[in-house]
């Protein structure tokens, strides 16, 4: 697996920090405009298979510090959860719920459960691929 | 705002995430999956309760009105199918608390459970073509992983059959979506339903209509599209064998009933009398593939089969009482279906085969499983007082005031085939001795304790609705109403949105 490029490793540490917050960037911007959960997290498990790629896969599990199951479990609950708060409002399932309120520096901010399933389908995303590529990464060693 | 119709799709997806956060936990997941679906089986009978009060109930997911948002709807029939799915789903983690293997837990057996769940749901009550096609996609996704836990040789085979069967399936389904919505611009079940009255060119509707009777035919198993069945359901662990069996292919039948009362209803003569051929050419291979085989599961799986096309009959005949019929047919195989493969279950353990050769001598050292077998194999075959008898009472009932002569002839035979082969199971796995010279592993009862408890539970429902069916009668005959009167449903989904 490890091949021993040494513009591939620098590449590969360079870049991670930068590809993952790129992947943030995407995840937030993805209301309104191109981006979302999908790709963000797309991005940022690419990052990491890059990573896999330019190190081993212990440093790969050593960057990741948690297994991609556990990203891949939480993300799941956060996307069905996301489905609940309208319901406290007497709306359906689903249905989109909005908070706003001033934040210092930042001005006027927006939450809402929309953001929470994007998020939820961000860390689905990272943890079923890197579930994935981490097995079939040890099945070839 | 009612609440009751969303909670059997929301709560399976809410489990079946929370058993993938604890993956590491068995006991987790296993405590999860008992609790998951007995909770899934508690709303969907109160779904089922709401419904029978209000006769249609309506949920607009994410607040978005029909019809461009994604609808649920629940009628009677959609409910019912609903709680027998939380019956089976409930029965089935029971089972696997001890038929179903640390192995299987660690590759995801639960997680997969309740999104198999969450499909079948999602497939009874969405009221959306297209959302349709997403719920029968969730449900295959979760079923090809379920087919090959274990990995075993023959597993695969069976997969790559069931996989390849399926898609094709598949793609017929969305290429009859994409003619529907040329037809209509809406996906909509309902408002489909409306705009078709409208529509002129009846030739591509029956078109269409037949692409939809092919889709779901493959996924109901209907003749000739059901060799896919026998060549898999056989393979995979036996608590996947018997939720596969309880579920899916009723979930084709379903999508049957459904488009086949709502959607296309303008040329009764020429769709209807096709699916009464495909019933009676359905019953017909089903039964004689059964007789031909001695692999218990096998079997089982061929009369699944024949058993598939009394129902289709029942909607082909398309009367009160053969909708009624049919719906009931449904209600009492399902639950007897599932029962006979949890049952094959425990007989494996017993003797470690499920070649019927192989077996023997199990009514002597186990009188009680004997009459367990006894109770839905004969309800298969129907005989009274069972379960089995009222809906295949009821069918041919119609069948002949339909004067529909041949089928009535056809199903009984059928009938009396079943019951050669349910008598020829009992008399080579309980009744003959055991073959000399073939190993047994005998096992102790201790862990199997929860093998046991859903056979009897699912065993007294069919003795239940054999000696005390008329609340079920009742439930069957509204929803035949419902299914009859489409304009109900038009209503209830479209109500204020309509001008």
């Amino acid at each position: 697996m490890n091949m021993h490029s040494l513009i591939l490793r620098t590449a590969g540490h360079f870049l991670l920090p930068l590809l993952l917050l790129f992947s943030v960037f995407l995840l937030l911007r993805g209301h309104d405009e191109p981006g979302g959960g999908f790709i963000g997290g797309l991005v940022a498990a690419a990052a990491i298979v890059l990573y896999l790629f330019s190190m081993d896969i212990q440093s790969a599990r050593k960057v990741l510090r948690v297994d991609p199951r556990d990203v891949l479990g939480v993300g799941m609950v956060l996307a069905v959860i996301s489905a609940i708060p309208g319901v406290f409002r007497g709306e359906a399932f689903f249905t989109a719920q909005w908070w706003e309120f001033t934040a210092p520096l930042f001005g006027e901010m927006k939450l809402s459960t929309v953001l929470i399933f994007d998020i939820g389908v961000y860390l689905v995303v990272i943890g079923s691929v890197l579930t994935i590529m981490l097995n079939l990464a040890e099945a070839e060693d | 705002m009612m609440m009751s119709v969303a909670l059997p799709v929301v709560l399976p997806l809410l489990f079946g995430a929370l058993s993938v956060m604890f993956w590491r936990s068995h006991f987790a997941q296993r405590s999860l999956g008992v609790l998951g679906t007995g909770a899934m089986l508690a709303v969907s009978v109160w779904l089922l309760a709401d419904t029978w009060e209000h006769g249609h109930v309506v949920m607009e997911m994410g607040s978005w009105p029909a019809p461009f948002g994604i609808v649920l709807v629940s009628d009677m029939l959609a409910a019912i199918m609903v709680v027998l799915t939380g019956i089976i789903g409930f029965a089935t983690a029971l089972y696997s608390l001890s038929g179903i293997g640390k192995m299987s837990e660690k590759f995801g057996y639960y997680p997969l459970l309740h999104l198999l769940l969450a499909g079948v749901n999602g497939a009874f009550l969405t009221g959306d073509i297209f959302n349709l096609y997403v719920w029968f996609e969730v449900m295959l996704v979760a079923s090809f992983a379920l087919l090959i836990l274990g990995g075993e040789r023959a597993q695969m085979e069976g997969a790559i059959k069931y996989v390849t069967l399926n898609l094709l399936s598949s793609m017929i389904f969305l290429t009859a979506i994409g003619l529907t919505y040329g037809l209509t611009g809406t996906l909509n079940m309902a408002d489909i339903a409306d705009k078709l009255a409208t529509v002129e060119d009846t030739g591509l509707i029956t078109v269409i209509a037949m692409l939809y009777l092919v889709a779901f035919g493959v996924k109901a198993a209907a003749f000739p599209f059901f060799f896919w069945l026998p060549a898999s359901y056989h393979t995979p662990k036996v608590a996947v064998s018997a939720l596969f069996a309880g579920l899916l292919t009723k979930v084709g039948v379903y999508a049957l009933y459904r488009v086949f009362t709502l959607i296309f209803n303008q040329d009764v003569d020429y769709t209807h009398e096709i699916l009464l051929w495909v019933a009676a050419a359905t019953m017909l291979t089903g039964v004689l593939g059964a007789a031909a085989h001695y692999e218990f599961r096998r079997i089982l799986s061929f009369h699944i089969i024949s058993q598939i096309g009394y129902m289709i009959m029942g909607l082909a005949l398309f009367t009160p009482l053969a909708l009624v019929g049919g719906v009931f047919y449904i209600m009492h195989h399902i639950i007897v279906k599932a029962n006979l493969f949890l049952i094959s279950g425990i007989t494996f353990v017993m003797k470690g085969t499920h070649e019927l050769k192989q077996m023997g001598g199990i009514y002597r050292t186990n009188p009680m499983l004997g009459v367990l077998f006894l109770i839905p194999a004969l309800s298969l075959a129907g005989l009274p007082p069972l379960s089995g008898f009222f809906a295949k009472f009821i069918i041919i009932r119609a069948g002949i005031e339909a004067e529909a002569y041949w089928v009535v002839a056809v199903a009984l035979v059928v009938g009396l085939l079943t019951l050669y082969s349910m008598i020829k199971i009992w008399a080579e796995v309980f009744w003959k001795a055991q073959p000399e010279g073939v190993e047994t592993d005998d096992v102790t009862s201790g862990p199997m304790i929860w093998m046991w408890i859903p056979v009897i539970m699912l065993a007294l429902m069919t003795v239940a609705i054999g000696l005390y069916g008329e609340p079920i009668y009742q439930m069957a005959l509204m929803s035949a109403e419902q299914l009859l009167d489409p304009s109900q449903y038009i209503e209830a989904v479209l109500g204020e949105s309509r001008p």
